[in-house]
C-alpha cells in the first residue's frame, strides 16, 4: 500500500535531523496559520497563486530563491562548523549526515537558489524592457514556476521523511547507482530535479519566444538593453542544455528503477558517459546563471554612471560568443579521467578562449564608469565588488583550465574556492544587485540603503574570509568533502573559513532586516515617479508597481536606451509627449493550472520515490487532467476598459509632469 | 603540493606558478583601475570630466579584445605543451626501467600489487626513490582518484577500466596519498602512504615481504573487498597470477583502457 514508506523513514533517532525537520514543519504551519487567521487566503489565491502575470511570477521566483538561500546557507554553515572541529575528531555530524548536507547544499544552491533568483529577475524585467505586456505564454510561465516550487517541496520533504542523496550535487554513478546508494536519497534528488527541470525548460522556451516575438514597435534586437541580450543567451542555453539533463537523469532513473545498465560497468554500460553528459549540461548551466548577472551589472553600472554602456555591440558579441563556446568546454571538469593529451589540451584551450569575451566585458564595465558620474548606491557596490572578485575567480578558473595544473588542483578545496568565487562573486552579487535595483519597480518603494550597504559589506568581507583560506587549503592538498581529517596544519584555515561563513550569516541577516525595515518605512521610501534611479530602459517609463498591462500604450522605440531618449526629448520640449490614443487591453485570465499540475507533480514524485505505484498513477492522471482542463478552457482573456487605461496613465503622467517641472528630469 | 618531491610535481607546480604570474600582470591592473575609475568618477568629484555620451572607441575596443586574446594565446601554448609533456600515460625518461605497480581502489582502501615481485600491500606503497613508477590503476568499486600531492597529479580509477600514471620520487621520504574523488561513507579514511626508500632498502623490503604472511588469492581478495576502513597497512606475501586483469574484467567481458581508448588497449601482462 505504501511502498517502501514506513515509520523508519522519520529520523526519530537522529536529533539534528529531527530538530531541523520539526522546526521546518513548525515554521510552515505558523505561516499557514497566520495567513488563515488574517484571512489572506483569498487574496493569495487570486493575486498570486493563480496569477499568470510575469511580474508576480518573477517576484515569487525571487522569494523562493531567497527562502532556499537560507536553507542552503544553513547547510553551508553546518559544514564549515563541522570541518572546523573535525581535526582528528568525528565532529558533530555523522558521515551519513555530513554527506547528505554537502550534496543538498550544492543541489539547493544551484537549482533552487541561483536559478530562481535569475529566472525571477529575467521574468520580471525582460518583458518590461522590451515593451511587452507579458511573456509569450503566461500560463505556461505559471506552470514553470510551480513545477520549480514542486521540486523545492520534494527536496524539503527529504528533511523529515527518509534521507537525501549522499552522492554529491551531481550524483556520479556508480556511486549513485542502486548498488552503492540503495535508499531513497538519490531518488529524492532525481525526482525533485526532474520535475523542476521540466519547469526550467519551459521557462527557456517561453523567454526565448518572448524576446524574439514580443518586442515593442521599433525595438530591434540591436536596440534591446543588454540584460535582454543576456536573457536571450541564457534561455537559449536552457533550451539546448536542459534536455541533456533530463535525458541523463531519465537514464539513471531507468538504471535504478528498471535495472537498466546505462551507467554501470556490468552489461556494457559506462559511468564515464554520465560524467560527460552531466557536464555537457553542467557547464552551460554555469553560464545560464552568470549571463543574466552580467546583464544586471551592465544595467546597474550604466544607470548609476549616468552613461550608456561602453561598447554595447561588443557586449552583444561577447555575450553570444560565451553562449556558443559554453558548449565546448565541458571536459575541463574531468581532465583527470585520462582522456589523453590532445583532448585535454583542446578543452583547456577552449576554456581559455571563453575567458576572452568575459575579459572584454570587464573592460567594458570599466570604461562605462570612465567619464561618468558614479553614484555609490548599493547596486553599484555589488557591481564593483563583483568586478574585483570575479577577475580573481576567473583567474583561478583559467589556472585550472591548464590540464597539468588541474591534475594537482582537481577536486581540491582550491576548486571549491574557485567556483564559490565566481558563483557568489558573480551570480549572488548579481542577483542581489538586481534585487535592490528593481525592487522599487516591483513594489513602489525603495529598499533601505543603510541595511543594503551593510548586507554588501558583510557578504563581501565574509566571502573573502570564508573562501581565501580554501584556496590555501587546496594548495596544501586538502581535497573536498572530507568529513574529518588528520592534518593539523589545515585546522586554523578551516576555523578562519568558518568565521567567514559567520560574516556571510550576518550578511543574510541584514538582507532580511533590510526587507522588514523597508516594508515598515515604505511611506518614506515611496517611489512616486516610477523612475527612482534616473533609468535608461523602458521598465522605468511605467509606474511602480506597473499595472497588470505594463504599458498604457506600447512604446514606440526610436533607438538604443529607449526611455533615456524619450526623457531627453521631454526635457528639451519642456513637456511630456502628447496624449496617446488609448485602447482597451486584453490580458490573460488567471489560472490555477500551474498550481494544480505542480501539486500532482509533487504527489507523483513522492510516490515514485517511495515506490507507491497506485499513488504515482494518481499523480500522473491528476497532472494530465489539469493540463486537459486548461486546454478546454472557453475564456482565456479579459479586457481592461479604455477608461481605466486612460485614468491609470493620467495619474502616472501627472507624477512624471511634476518631476519634469521640478527641473530635474522627465 | 607546494613542496613537491618529484619531477612531475615540480613541473606541475611551475606551470601553475608561471601561469598565475602571467595572469596577475593583467588582473592586478584591472583591479586597481576598477577602484581608481570608480573613485575618480564618483558623482561628488567636480574635477572629473563628465562625458555622458561617450560609449564607443574603436581603438579601446581593439585593445580590450586584444589583451585577453594575447594572454590566452600564450597560456594556450603553455596548456598544449604542458598537456603533452605531463600526460599521465607518458613514461618518465630515466636510465632505470620503471617499477610496475598495479593499484586497485576499494571501499575504502587502496590495494597495491607488485606483479613483477609477486607481492601486494594495502594502504602503503613502498617504492625505490629515483626509479620511475608505472602505475596501472582500476577500481573495485565506485570511481576514485589516486593522488599523491607531493609527487604529482592525480588520475581517476574506474571499475572495469585501466588508467595509467607515471610518478617518481627524487628522494626517500613518506608522502601522503589520498582519494581525491568522493566515494561514500569511508571516503575521508581512504588514505595511503607512499614510502620512497633507497634501492637496497627496497630490495630488502620486497624480499622480506615475499612469502611472508597471507596469500592474496581470489578468496582473500573477496574478503578484502568488503566495505570497510583499514587502519594499519599490511602486506601479502604472494598474489594470484594476473589478479589485476581479473579485477578489471570482472565488470566486462574484455578489459578496455580508460578514457584514452585506443591507447594501450591490450596491455602486455607483465607477470
Amino acid at each position: 500500500m505504501l511502498g517502501k514508506l514506513d515509520w523508519d523513514a522519520i529520523p526519530l533517532h537522529e536529533p539534528i535531523a529531527l530538530i531541523t525537520a520539526v522546526t521546518v514543519v513548525v515554521v510552515v504551519l505558523a505561516v499557514l496559520g497566520w495567513i488563515t487567521v488574517r484571512g489572506h487566503w483569498r487574496y493569495l489565491w487570486n493575486e498570486w497563486i493563480t496569477s499568470v502575470d510575469h511580474k508576480r511570477l518573477g517576484v515569487m521566483y525571487f522569494l523562493l530563491g531567497l527562502v532556499m538561500l537560507i536553507r542552503g546557507f544553513a547547510d553551508a554553515i553546518m559544514m564549515r562548523a563541522h570541518q572546523a572541529m573535525a581535526y582528528n575528531a568525528p565532529g558533530y555530524l555523522e558521515p551519513d549526515h555530513y554527506n547528505q548536507i554537502f550534496s543538498a547544499h550544492g543541489t539547493i544552491m544551484i537549482f533552487f537558489t541561483a536559478m530562481p533568483f535569475m529566472i525571477g529577475l529575467m521574468n520580471f524585467v525582460m518583458p518590461l524592457q522590451i515593451g511587452a505586456r507579458d511573456v509569450a505564454f503566461p500560463t505556461l510561465n505559471s506552470v514553470s514556476f510551480w513545477l520549480t516550487a514542486a521540486g523545492v517541496a520534494l527536496i524539503n520533504v527529504s528533511l523529515g521523511v527518509g534521507v537525501f542523496s549522499r552522492a554529491g550535487w551531481l550524483a556520479y554513478p556508480p556511486l549513485s547507482e542502486l548498488r552503492f546508494s540503495p535508499d531513497v536519497g538519490v531518488d529524492y534528488y532525481l525526482w525533485s530535479l526532474q520535475i523542476s527541470g521540466v519547469g526550467t525548460l519551459m521557462t527557456g522556451i517561453n523567454l526565448v519566444t518572448t524576446v524574439l516575438k514580443m518586442r515593442a514597435p521599433g525595438m530591434r534586437l540591436t536596440r534591446m538593453p543588454i540584460f535582454c541580450w543576456t536573457t536571450l543567451a541564457s534561455n537559449l542555453l536552457i533550451v539546448a542544455a536542459f534536455p541533456i539533463l533530463t535525458a541523463t537523469f531519465a537514464m539513471l532513473l531507468l538504471d535504478r528503477y528498471l535495472g537498466f545498465h546505462f551507467f554501470t560497468k556490468e552489461a556494457g554500460g559506462n559511468p564515464m558517459m554520465y560524467v560527460n553528459l552531466i557536464w555537457a549540461w553542467g557547464h552551460p548551466e554555469v553560464y545560464i546563471l552568470i549571463l543574466p548577472a552580467f546583464g544586471i551589472f551592465s544595467e546597474v553600472i550604466s544607470t548609476f554612471s549616468g552613461k550608456p554602456l561602453f561598447g554595447y555591440r561588443s557586449m552583444i558579441v561577447a555575450t553570444m560568443a560565451i553562449c556558443v563556446l559554453s558548449f565546448m568546454v565541458w571536459l575541463h571538469h574531468f581532465f583527470t579521467m585520462g582522456a589523453g593529451a590532445d583532448v585535454n589540451a583542446f578543452f583547456g584551450i577552449m576554456t581559455m578562449i571563453i575567458s576572452v569575451p568575459t575579459g572584454v566585458k570587464v573592460f567594458n564595465w570599466l570604461f562605462t564608469m570612465y567619464g561618468g558620474r558614479v553614484r555609490f548606491t548599493s547596486p553599484v557596490l555589488w557591481t564593483i565588488g563583483f568586478m574585483i572578485t570575479f577577475v580573481i575567480g576567473g583567474m583561478t578558473g583559467v589556472l585550472m583550465a591548464i590540464p597539468p595544473a588541474d591534475f594537482v588542483l582537481h577536486n581540491s578545496l582550491f576548486l571549491v574556492a574557485h567556483f564559490h568565487n565566481v558563483v557568489i562573486g558573480g551570480v549572488v552579487f548579481g542577483a542581489l544587485a538586481g534585487y535592490v535595483f528593481w525592487f522599487p519597480k516591483a513594489f513602489g518603494f525603495r529598499l533601505h540603503e543603510g541595511w543594503g550597504k551593510a548586507t554588501f559589506w558583510f557578504w563581501l568581507v565574509g566571502f573573502y574570509v570564508a573562501f581565501m583560506p580554501l584556496y590555501a587549503l587546496g594548495l596544501m592538498g586538502m581535497t573536498r568533502r572530507m568529513q574529518h581529517y588528520d592534518v593539523a596544519a589545515w585546522q586554523p584555515w578551516l576555523v578562519v573559513a568558518m568565521f567567514g561563513a559567520v560574516l556571510i550569516f550576518f550578511g543574510i541577516a541584514c538582507l532580511v532586516i533590510q526587507l522588514v525595515v523597508s516594508i515598515r518605512q515604505r511611506g518614506r521610501l515611496h517611489d512616486t515617479t516610477g523612475d527612482p534611479w534616473d533609468g535608461r530602459s523602458l521598465e522605468w517609463i511605467t509606474p511602480s508597481p506597473p499595472p497588470a498591462f505594463n504599458f498604457a500604450v506600447l512604446p514606440n522605440v526610436q533607438g538604443e536606451e529607449a526611455y533615456w531618449g524619450l526623457k531627453q526629448g521631454a526635457l528639451r520640449a519642456g513637456a511630456l509627449p502628447d496624449l496617446p490614443a488609448y485602447e482597451a487591453i486584453h490580458l490573460p485570465r488567471n489560472s490555477p493550472t500551474g498550481f494544480v499540475t505542480a501539486f500532482f507533480a509533487v504527489v507523483l514524485g513522492f510516490a515514485m520515490i517511495w515506490h507507491i505505484w497506485w499513488l504515482a498513477i494518481l499523480g500522473l492522471i491528476g497532472a494530465f487532467t489539469g493540463f486537459v482542463v486548461f486546454a478546454w478552457r472557453d475564456k482565456e482573456e479579459y479586457a481592461v476598459p479604455v477608461d481605466e487605461v486612460a485614468a491609470h496613465d493620467a495619474r502616472h503622467r501627472a507624477a512624471r509632469d511634476v518631476l519634469l517641472h521640478s527641473g530635474v528630469r522627465a | 603540493m607546494l613542496d613537491p618531491k618529484g619531477p612531475i610535481g615540480v613541473a606541475e607546480r611551475s606551470i601553475l606558478l608561471n601561469s598565475l604570474a602571467i595572469m596577475l600582470v593583467v588582473v592586478v591592473p584591472v583591479i586597481v583601475l576598477t577602484l581608481a575609475f570608480a573613485w575618480w568618477y564618483r558623482a561628488s568629484n567636480s574635477r572629473a570630466r563628465y562625458q555622458p555620451d561617450w560609449a564607443y572607441s574603436g581603438r579601446l575596443e581593439f585593445i580590450v579584445w586584444a589583451i585577453p586574446a594575447l594572454i590566452v594565446m600564450f597560456l594556450g601554448g603553455v596548456a598544449w605543451v604542458g598537456s603533452h609533456a605531463l600526460d599521465p600515460w607518458k613514461p618518465i625518461a630515466s636510465n632505470r626501467p620503471p617499477l610496475e605497480v598495479q593499484v586497485v581502489s576499494m571501499d575504502w582502501k587502496w590495494l597495491f600489487l607488485y606483479p613483477d615481485i609477486g607481492i601486494a600491500s594495502v594502504n602503503e606503497v613502498v617504492v625505490p626513490a629515483g626509479t620511475p613508477i608505472h602505475f596501472r590503476l582500476t577500481s573495485d568499486t565506485v570511481m576514485n582518484s589516486f593522488f599523491v600531492p607531493q609527487l604529482g597529479g592525480q588520475i581517476y580509477t574506474m571499475a572495469g577500466m585501466e588508467s595509467q600514471l607515471y610518478l617518481l620520487a627524487d628522494e626517500p621520504g613518506v608522502f601522503a596519498g589520498i582519494s581525491a574523488q568522493f566515494s561514500g561513507a569511508g571516503f575521508p579514511d581512504m588514505q595511503f602512504r607512499m614510502r620512497a626508500v633507497g634501492n637496497a632498502e627496497f630490495a630488502d623490503w620486497s624480499s622480506k615481504t615475499r612469502g611472508a604472511g597471507e596469500t592474496l588469492d581470489l578468496a582473500a581478495y573477496e574478503r578484502l573487498a568488503l566495505p570497510g576502513v583499514e587502519r594499519q597497512p599490511r602486506t601479502y606475501g604472494a598474489i594470484t597470477a594476473d589478479l589485476f586483469y581479473t579485477i578489471v574484467s570482472r565488470f566486462t567481458a574484455k578489459p578496455e583502457a580508460a578514457a584514452g581508448a585506443g591507447r594501450d588497449l591490450h596491455p602486455t601482462h607483465s607477470s
